[in-house]
């Protein structure tokens, strides 16, 4: 389990992060999502150690994070980046040496990394020959290539073409499955909301909302029916406690205000026909996050 | 840091060592430019002796003359008469003739076809003696040759590896590859594997060349020309040298790091390089410019910048200084570079992510 607890970090007269605090649990998924500047590469950075903490603590085990520890962790930065002029081979060789590996470990573990990305026929080749798209795909197996303890990745997803989001996400799943905590941000709510197991929403520099995407969807769940009839819907307009949220012809979303039974309005809407569907809706990712931004 | 982490860490530097060696022996640039330094300093001392092509023939009639050829450095061959040593020179058999003569006061007349060497005429004339008031400490050609000779060894050897260092850099800060480094190593462990990859390349290419140079003295039997005191002198110098090159290459190795963090670009290197090639080549300068012993010299031998230069250099002109002063000097100087490395160690670390325009040294200063 990887913990942060009250960190707070300034730049000069602004404050970056105020006393933010959150868990990665092993094996888990955890979207980190915030508009641009909310701070979620600067909690990053704190994390992997490449900028320090004003105050706060980050935890791995109940412990301080040490150097030796966090040195297994794997990052992608935000701000890709590597030597273009060495083959894609030697660089995740050396960025897997430099992280602890043996020689010959790194270069097995390298040649399997660049295998499951789909890379394999291209260890020899210089990454500057390699399209940008591939390039994406380097810089992940340079997060993965030393068998991380924990993965760190900002932003993950952007710059990659479609094929490549649909490799990266198998590979972070399975990196889960194996019990490796994950903690990767993007703006991308759709990609986040299937995807991740747990979510922290951060705003201004300080945490929002934390759990589990069951937790926070229930926790932010306003009554809300999806209803579809045959003809016009327009009569949910003049039921009582009834709010219309969007209409579309025999399809409506609707908002009932509190007590007001969900079973009632789907009587009165049998009475005048037939209706095919009605179900309570979980709000999206994009509205929670709408709601506690804001 | 724990005990077990130091093994582990000086296992880091190695690696981090390994890749920077591995970058620059792949240089193509880097790899012509050391040849050709090599093809030159062979040429310097081979060239010269292709071109002298052997002692001077004189052909001579008997053996007076035979031996007042022979104790001028020339070749006596003797022939019967007059006219077969005039036959001789002009067919070119021989370069000159030395031959009886009543008329000349010495007894003896050279004969050459076109001109003659000056030392030939010299060995079979009388000279008059001569007294020097105060003949010179040192071969002047020693003197010019020796300041030159560590001056330019250093500075070119200091300039290209520094330069390297300030390069690699700003590379890996333009790539943005610095921000897995970091996350991966201590930052101080990356500025060492960087200053300790570049410093062995530095002491490789030093120790070929002097190898190439001594070789070649050595071949060619241009040692035997030098003064046989100066010798000792010599080796004392070049044994003293290494240690005083390691400490002065460390000393400016911290400082080209800096260079490199404070840009973002390599185009921006120039304004940061300055001040420290600056820092490399006036000491240099200044050991050249003052060649003559002096306590100007002196001076400059204890001054850490120019320590490395200026000691080796008095130790040849002077011929040899008492031990205490280049123990002194190297002390001096390797504190220097210890409290130089440390700052700068700092200020590469607080400026190494910061991208976007150059840092400044209050800003890089500052804990990242």
């Amino acid at each position: 389990m990887l913990e942060l607890d009250q960190v707070r970090r300034s730049f000069g007269d602004r404050t970056a992060l105020d006393g933010v605090s959150f868990g990665v649990a092993e094996g888990r998924l955890t979207g980190f999502v915030g508009a641009n500047g909310a701070g979620k590469t600067t909690t990053m950075r704190i994390v992997l150690g490449v900028l320090a903490a004003d105050s706060g603590e980050v935890r791995w085990d109940g412990r301080p994070l040490g150097d030796d520890v966090r040195r297994r962790f794997g990052y992608m930065p935000e701000e890709r980046g590597l030597y273009p002029k060495m083959t894609v081979l030697a660089q995740l060789v050396y960025l897997a040496r430099l992280h602890g590996v043996g020689r010959a470990t790194a270069r097995r573990r390298a040649l399997e990394v660049l295998d499951r990305l789909g890379l394999g026929d291209r260890a020899r080749d210089r990454l500057d020959s390699l399209s940008l798209g591939n390039q994406q795909r380097v810089q992940i197996a340079a997060a993965l290539v030393h068998e991380p303890l924990v993965l760190v990745l900002d932003e993950p997803f952007s710059g990659l073409d479609p094929l490549a989001v649909d490799v990266v996400v198998a590979v972070l799943r399975e990196q889960a499955a194996a019990g490796v905590p994950v903690l990767f941000s993007s703006h991308q709510l759709d990609v986040v909301e299937r995807l991740c197991d747990d979510l922290v929403v951060i705003a201004d520099g300080t945490v929002r909302a934390a759990g589990t995407r069951e937790e926070l969807r229930a926790r932010f769940a306003r009554a809300r029916w999806s209803v579809v009839v045959d003809d016009d819907a327009g009569w949910l307009r003049d039921e009582p406690g009834v709010t219309v949220v969007e209409l579309d012809g025999p399809e409506a979303l609707v908002e009932l205000a509190p007590g007001v039974d969900d079973q009632a309005v789907l009587a009165a809407g049998l009475r005048r026909g037939p209706v095919r569907a009605f179900h309570p809706v979980l709000p999206r990712l994009a509205e929670i996050f709408d709601e506690v931004v804001r | 840091m724990t005990g077990a982490d130091r093994p582990a860490a000086r296992g880091l530097v190695w690696v981090v060592a390994r890749r920077e060696m591995a970058v620059k022996l792949r240089d193509r640039a880097f790899v012509v430019s050391g040849v050709v330094m090599l093809v030159l300093i062979a040429a310097a001392l081979v060239v010269p002796v292709l071109l002298a092509g052997g002692p001077d023939r004189v052909a001579v009639l008997d053996a007076s003359s035979a031996a007042a050829v022979e104790a001028a450095g020339a070749e006596a061959v003797t022939v019967g008469t007059a006219d077969d040593a005039t036959a001789a020179v002009r067919s070119g058999d021989v370069d000159a003739a030395v031959l009886p003569d009543d008329a000349s006061p010495t007894g003896l007349r050279v004969v050459g076809l076109e001109s003659v060497s000056s030392s030939l005429v010299l060995g079979t004339s009388q000279a008059s003696p001569v007294q020097l008031l105060e003949p010179a400490d040192a071969d002047p050609l020693v003197t010019v040759f020796a300041p030159l000779a560590f001056g330019v060894l250093f500075m070119t050897t200091s300039l290209l590896f520094g330069l390297s260092i300030a390069q690699s850099v700003v590379e890996e800060k333009q790539t943005r590859v610095v921000e897995i480094l970091v996350a991966a190593v201590p930052v101080r462990t990356l500025l060492a594997g960087k200053v300790l990859g570049a410093g062995a390349l530095a002491i490789a290419q030093t120790a070929v060349l002097a190898a190439v140079a001594l070789g070649g003295l050595a071949l060619t039997g241009r040692a035997d020309a030098l003064p046989a005191d100066l010798l000792p002198a010599l080796s004392a110098a070049v044994g003293w040298y290494v240690p005083f090159f390691v400490a002065g290459f460390l000393l400016l190795a911290g400082l080209w790091a800096v260079a490199g963090a404070l840009v973002s670009r390599i185009e921006d290197l120039g304004s940061t390089t300055t001040p420290v090639q600056l820092l490399v080549m006036l000491p240099f300068f200044a050991t050249v410019f003052v060649d003559a012993p002096g306590p100007a010299l002196t001076a400059l031998s204890f001054v850490p910048f120019s320590a490395p230069v200026a000691m080796p250099v008095r130790m040849v002109v002077e011929g040899g200084v008492p031990v205490w002063q280049p123990l002194v000097a190297l002390a001096l100087l390797a504190g220097c570079a210890v409290v130089v490395v440390l700052a700068a160690a700092r200020l590469y670390e607080g400026s190494l992510l910061r991208t976007g325009g150059t840092t400044s040294l209050g800003q890089a200063w500052r804990r990242r």
